[in-house]
């Protein structure tokens, strides 16, 4: 199993080890991750503006190189996934920019959107299945309580998106029971956890934030896992501004469980008075 | 040579907006046939129609195209006119520059040119037209009611008044409908089952009225005025003739599902009387989870039932009857929930529809009528309604309004105060929509004197927070996120079309819209009509619709059945199929074509050199035959035509269009 593989800044920066440990648990599944040899910068958030196409240039440049490859591109970081997957969208459904972003770039075959990206959740779900997952995990996490946090970015919006059912999800559960762990379902684990509000406007974020854990704790959670390194480093870094003042609940990557579950790492941190 | 008058309407700016009247008028002047030509800003209009028949008989005209609206609009107008002036109504042809032309186009000199191949045609098409006299049909003096709710309750009550027999077919074992579910009705806050009851008691005892309850409608063939249906009377698995509706069997039966009156709500018996009130009040069995029928043991029903009524062996039934008339009247269902996952439906069992509430507040009701959460069975303080829940929202309901949400959540507000006077209500809306006579009034009352807190917005999440539900929502017009902690949430689901409304449309011959609704044969002027003649609708099959309206409808639907049954004949179309007995030969491929059963064999003696010959023949019935035309392109050797649409007219028409 062979796929192409856009990394994006934040991985090769402040969130290291969620390359590291996604990349360690696919040589152990016997998935080829073929980093892209000349990826730039998504651009971080999807522009709505349809008059300017320099901020499309990036995920198409990646996405016909992914079709060149005869590959589905596979992303880690859910900011990236989710402007590649829905500048893909774009260029499907809107002529004009797919001719603007053609005539500029001048690839030896036209992009129009036929290639596909895939989240390494979906690539887990419908490339391997879950069920071949829970096969290979050497060390299952029985008995661990886990609550799953999404995050807005691959679940929204839903019919671009076409992650999950953006109000219902269960794909991290189903993850989660792959890896013979307990999910933990709580209220929250779809609501925002304040994005970029942590740098300019902290406290409405952190509110947000404590509402989260607070929540995943009152129904028995032992830890949470996510899949953005933004909402990781909001969901780690304002718990320790709450009222508090110490986190209640460590934050995984949900590929350090992943790790964990297939016998490559000791185990993660919990809180034991949870169990 | 004919003697043939165009008359090119202009319709107001209808037409005369993209075509060129003068120009036409100049081109039908030259068509082959044509002696005169004449255009008017109204054809239709009386001063129109006397033109038209003063030309006829200063010309003498024997042939007349009118070039103006679809046939559908007037053709009957101008055939009447014709017939005024002493010529033979069937020699009138319409070419449809409207629809057909002026309305679907833009630009005027090519909509010019097409309103001309369109007049060419009908004139090539009228030179043909023959004299046709119209038969008569018989009509059975009998109608069908089609579904037991209100709408039909009261649809059959008028045709039989008016002392005509009607059968009153209901799928499920009562009668009574989405009615018999609620329980106080707005404006008026009227007890729903106590003005109901009556008229389900009227229905049953009416000499007129024939009652079939847990049967369905399985065919429907024919025409109007001779309808041919079948009926399936479900085997109810009870002798309804010894049943003395004692009800013993109810409280024996060991086996336990969801009643479907209460929305799922309690438990029914695998044998059962949907509610107290059912009429007939008579029990059935549903053979789907009865022991019996699943396992062959039990029978404690059979055991018990004091007048030996229970009968296992009964069969379903098949009536073949014939009506006149036929009215539909099948109601609506409430939207499924699923797509709405934020707020909770399924998941919580605080988290309510409408019409689960109306059963919860129902004094008949699983609670008697006490309303109670029914996670913990206690009465609830705060309760939040959400309106359009699927209604006006394109992207995952119905992109409608359902008319009666804002109604009855108002209503379900003043009835929660009155019962639990601390308690208090949070109504989310987009609008409120009040129109109707003292809807507004009603409305107000809601908020002014019993404190319904009304919030412009919408809800985005409920969820379980400790044993509250925690509803997060926005207030619109402050612009402010709300956050309610409520013991109960009530969801206005939107009203949608039955599950299989598009199959029994089919089985009828009638139309349904996008929304599977039932289509009416006009919008504003032919409400309950549809356009299959003889069939008629009434109440929210044809479209979301509260009581008053539904029960207006149906009365309205009965005087046109009423009209159609008072009448011993039909005037039949004589637009059918005749056979050339000269060419036909006897392959009878048009039989097995025909849709109306109107095709016979016969077989014809005939001399040829002396000998008498057999020779087998098809022959139309002309009152079964449609005019569909199927036979006409089926037949090899030519030999059938359809009379005003022969085989010579068409190619006519075709040629002046193409040539």
């Amino acid at each position: 199993m062979r796929f192409s593989y856009y990394p994006g800044c934040t991985l090769k920066t402040t969130a290291t080890e969620l390359e590291r440990s996604a990349l360690k648990a696919a040589k152990a599944l016997g998935i080829e991750l073929v980093e892209q040899k000349e990826w730039q910068c998504c651009g971080a958030v999807f522009p709505l503006v349809r008059d300017e196409i320099a901020a499309f240039l990036s995920s198409i440049r990646s996405l016909a190189a992914a079709r060149d490859a005869g590959e589905k591109l596979v992303t880690i970081c859910a900011a990236c996934h989710h402007v590649i997957k829905r500048t893909n969208h774009l260029i499907k459904t809107d002529t004009e920019v797919r001719e603007k972003v053609n005539g500029y770039l001048q690839l030896e075959t036209s992009y129009l959107g036929e290639g596909s990206v895939i989240h390494y959740l979906e690539m887990l779900r419908d490339e391997l299945g879950f069920d071949e997952l829970a096969q290979k995990i050497k060390q299952p996490l029985t008995g661990r309580k886990i609550a799953a946090y999404y995050g807005c970015l691959l679940l929204r919006p839903a019919a671009i998106m076409a992650f999950d059912n953006a109000e219902n999800p269960r794909i991290i559960e189903d993850f989660l029971f792959a890896l013979g762990a307990t999910a933990v379902y709580y209220p929250y684990r779809t609501e925002c956890c304040g994005v970029y509000l942590s740098l300019n406007n902290t406290q409405i974020a952190t509110d947000m934030v404590e509402k989260i854990v607070s929540s995943a704790f009152s129904y028995g959670a032992e830890a949470l896992v996510d899949a953005c390194p933004l909402c990781h480093y909001n969901l780690l870094e304002l718990q320790k501004k709450t009222p508090q003042g110490k986190p209640l609940l460590p934050v995984y990557y949900f590929t350090e469980l992943l790790e964990e579950a297939l016998g490559l790492k000791e185990q993660t941190a919990v809180r034991k008075d949870r169990k | 040579m004919r003697r043939i008058g165009v008359f090119v309407c202009w319709c107001g700016t209808n037409i005369a907006g993209t075509v060129d009247i003068e120009a036409v008028v100049e081109a039908a002047k030259k068509m082959p046939g044509v002696v005169y030509t004449g255009e008017y800003k109204y054809m239709c209009s009386e001063i129109g129609q006397s033109m038209i028949r003063d030309t006829i008989k200063k010309e003498q005209l024997d042939r007349l195209v009118i070039a103006s609206c679809s046939p559908r609009m007037h053709e009957a107008t101008f055939r009447r006119t014709a017939a005024a002036a002493g010529l033979n109504p069937y020699l009138v042809e319409i070419a449809n520059i409207r629809e057909h032309c002026s309305w679907v186009h833009k630009e005027k000199e090519k909509a010019t040119t097409k309103a001309i191949a369109l007049i060419r045609a009908a004139v090539a098409k009228a030179a043909y037209n023959r004299e046709l006299v119209a038969g008569e049909i018989p009509v059975e003096q009998r109608a069908l009611v089609i579904g037991a709710g209100i709408a039909g309750i009261q649809a059959a009550l008028d045709i039989a008044d008016a002392g005509f027999e009607v059968d009153l077919v209901e799928r499920t074992p009562s009668i009574g409908g989405r009615m018999a579910q609620l329980d106080k009705t707005f404006p008026t806050l009227d007890c729903s089952a106590c003005i109901l009851t009556p008229k389900m008691v009227d229905v049953a005892s009416h000499p007129h009225i024939n009652l079939y309850t847990y049967s369905e409608v399985e065919k429907v063939e024919g025409y109007v005025g001779n309808f041919d249906v079948t009926i399936r009377k479900k085997a109810r698995s009870i002798d309804m003739s010894r049943c003395t509706g004692c009800g013993v069997c109810l409280e024996k039966c060991p086996i336990k599902v969801d009643s479907e009156f209460n929305e799922g709500l309690i438990k029914r018996k695998a044998i059962y009387i949907p509610f107290p009130q059912a009429v007939p009040n008579v029990p059935v069995i549903d053979r789907t989870s009865c022991r019996w029928f699943k396992k062959g043991k039990c029978a404690v029903c059979k055991k018990v039932c004091p007048a030996d009524a229970v009968d296992y062996e009964q069969a379903d039934e098949l009536l073949e009857k014939k009506y006149g008339g036929i009215v539909l009247t099948t109601g609506f269902d409430t939207l499924k929930l699923d797509e709405f996952g934020e707020f909770g439906y399924g998941k919580h069992p605080d988290i309510i529809t409408s019409l689960e509430f109306e059963r919860l507040i129902n004094a008949s009701g699983p609670t008697g009528g006490k309303l109670v959460r029914l996670s913990n069975q206690e009465i609830p303080q705060n309760i939040v309604f959400i309106h359009c829940v699927g209604s006006r929202d394109k992207a995952r309901g119905k992109p409608y309004c359902s008319k009666i949400c804002c109604m009855y959540t108002a209503k379900h507000a003043i009835l929660l105060k009155e019962k639990y006077p601390h308690s208090q209500t949070y109504i989310f809306y987009i609008d409120v929509r009040t129109g109707g006579k003292e809807f507004e009034e009603f409305h107000r009352r809601a908020v002014e004197e019993y404190g319904a807190v009304y919030f412009r917005g919408i809800v985005g999440k409920v969820f379980p927070e400790g044993d509250k539900l925690l509803v997060q929502g926005v207030d619109s017009l402050s612009s402010r996120t709300i956050e309610i902690e409520a013991d109960m949430v009530v969801l206005a689901a939107a009203m949608q079309a039955r599950d299989d409304a598009a199959e029994v449309a089919r089985m009828l011959g009638i139309g349904v819209d996008t929304h599977h609704f039932f289509v009416e044969a006009h919008p504003k002027l032919r409400p309950v009509e549809t356009h299959s003649a003889g069939i008629y609708l009434a109440g929210a099959c044809q479209g979301p619709k509260d009581i008053p309206e539904t029960v207006a409808q149906a009365g309205a639907a009965a005087a046109k059945a009423i009209v159609l049954l008072s009448k011993k004949t039909l005037i039949a179309d004589p637009c059918v199929s005749e056979v050339n007995e000269e060419i036909c030969t006897g392959c009878l491929a048009c039989i097995q074509v025909c849709p109306y059963k109107a095709i016979t064999e016969k077989t014809l003696d005939q001399k040829v050199h002396g000998r008498v010959v057999q020779r087998l023949l098809a022959q139309v019935n002309e009152a079964l035959c449609q005019g569909c035309g199927s036979c006409t392109a089926a037949c090899r050797p030519g030999a059938i035509n359809l009379k005003s649409f022969s085989n010579d007219q068409i190619l006519a028409e075709v040629d002046a269009v193409c040539l």
